[in-house]
């Protein structure tokens, strides 16, 4: 057994502290020790995007991320993105617009979706098809969920 | 499953001691999209990881004598990100930005993109064109190594045990000049590539081509620099005579294996095909950079 390593990091702004073993994932972290199990598991190889949190603010693949390099980082999931029980707009967006079916896929799409409209709200079409390559979805054909990305950036920039 | 040691050193010197001192096989580790992925894979146990992330400035990009200093950790969207780069080195960035998925940009490093040694890494080829040079740190002092001689083989390079990348070093631009990097894949996004070409050029103010490098990416067991290809460009307007003679050096340099991506003929003329595109982007790119 390899040792544990002490880890603390926040979450959605909150403070956690665990033991983790070093082949242990953040993902593993999320889910099996602090039980935020919002954020999901697709392929545990980087190629999904089920798993995609904010680290630092900047957007990662949980499951690439080792629990001992968590150390000290901040970290947003899907569970800090309503706020005060309203919903996010890009969250209102997909339960009206159908932009998810099983819902696997759609709190990484969703996490990843902010991080570009947070920094640009009217992102086109083109660029959110980019920018959302790394998501996979099984059930949606992607359309109805570029839909309910630009629809959530019409109301974002309004805001 | 073995025991894994992972730490995380605050100097340069600590990262070094540690994989001197390693018994087991060490791994450092950036951006991780290979390391762990690999560890998760079962195609790889060490013993341990040092993570370079806590090193002081190893995530820094920042001009140095007219050209550019990237640091070893610096993720793939901090270099996209980085505005002065992306004008000075567009091919650069063309490589890089085709390094997976914007989260696996988000960790991924051109550090790792070289060290993992795969013939089709993206941001290879245009960093060999650029003349990038790798600052190596080890137990016995620091030197400067061309990117190009640091795959040696698919998945293997040729630092020594204890030596890692710091940083590399881009040279000044002299006017005139463009890069410009493209593969072929099947798909548009979310590949890896068949066949990956980079082209760096110089003009003079005429308009001929002064200077060239062209590198090759997935046709041989490393990414080739390949100097037939930069004399038929050099001295020429890249012209159709010029590209013509390039494609056909360009081909003639691939040893390329057939594989579920592509076969030998395949690669061997898509290979010549994209050499002329990227040449004639090159171009394009070094015209409106007077
Ligand atoms: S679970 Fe992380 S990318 Fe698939
Ligand atoms: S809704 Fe099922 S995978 Fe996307």
């Amino acid at each position: 057994m390899s040792k544990k390593y002490h880890v603390s990091l926040t979450v959605n702004g909150d403070e956690y502290e665990c033991l983790a073993e070093p082949q242990m994932t953040l993902l593993d972290v999320l889910r099996d020790e602090l039980k935020l199990t919002g954020t999901k598991e697709g392929c545990a190889t980087g190629d999904c995007g089920a798993c995609s949190v904010m680290v630092d603010g900047r957007l990662t693949c949980s499951c690439l991320v080792l629990a001992p390099e968590a150390e000290g980082r901040s970290v947003e999931t899907i569970e800090g993105m309503a706020k005060d029980g309203e919903l996010h707009p890009l969250q209102q967006k997909f339960l009206e617009m159908n932009g998810l079916q099983c819902g696997i896929c759609t709190p990484g799409i969703l996490v990843a979706a902010k991080a570009l409209l947070d920094r640009k709200p009217d992102a086109d079409e083109m660029e959110i098809r980019y920018w959302l390559a790394g998501n996979l979805c099984r059930c949606t054909g992607y359309d109805k969920i570029i839909r309910a990305v630009m629809a959530a950036g019409e109301e974002m920039k309004g805001a | 499953m073995p025991d894994l040691r992972f730490e995380a050193p605050g100097s340069l010197a600590d990262a070094v001691k540690l994989l001197v001192a390693a018994e087991g096989p060490a791994r450092v580790l950036a951006g991780g999209t290979d390391v762990v992925v690999q560890m998760e894979m079962d195609m790889i146990e060490p013993a341990l990881l040092v993570d370079i992330k806590r090193i002081p400035d190893m995530g820094r990009i920042v001009q140095e004598e007219g050209g550019f200093r990237i640091g070893a950790a610096a993720s793939g969207m901090e270099i996209c990100e980085h505005e002065a780069l992306c004008a000075a080195w567009p091919g650069i960035i063309d490589g890089v930005k085709l390094i997976g998925s914007v989260q696996v940009k988000g960790r991924a490093t051109i550090t790792g993109n070289l060290c993992n040694a795969s013939p089709g890494a993206d941001s290879v080829p245009p960093m060999v064109t650029a003349g990038a040079l790798a600052h190596v740190v080890g137990p016995n002092g620091e030197r400067d190594v061309p990117v190009e001689q640091i795959p040696t083989s698919p998945g293997k390079t040729s630092l020594g045990k204890g030596e890692l990348i710091e940083s590399f070093k881009l040279p000044a631009r002299p006017k005139n000049s463009g890069d410009a990097y493209m593969r072929f894949t099947p798909r548009t996004e979310m590949d890896i590539a068949v066949v990956g070409v980079a082209v760096n050029l110089t003009l003079d103010e005429a308009g001929v081509c002064t200077a060239a490098r062209v590198a090759l990416g997935a046709v041989a067991p490393t990414v080739l620099l390949v100097p037939e290809c930069a004399d038929a460009l050099i001295g020429t307007k890249v012209d159709d005579a010029a590209l013509a003679k390039l494609a056909a050096a360009a081909s003639a340099a691939c040893q390329p294996i057939d594989d579920k991506r592509g076969t030998k003929e395949f690669r061997i003329e898509g290979t010549g095909v994209l050499a002329r595109r990227v040449a004639q982007k090159a171009y394009e790119r070094a015209r409106a950079n007077a």
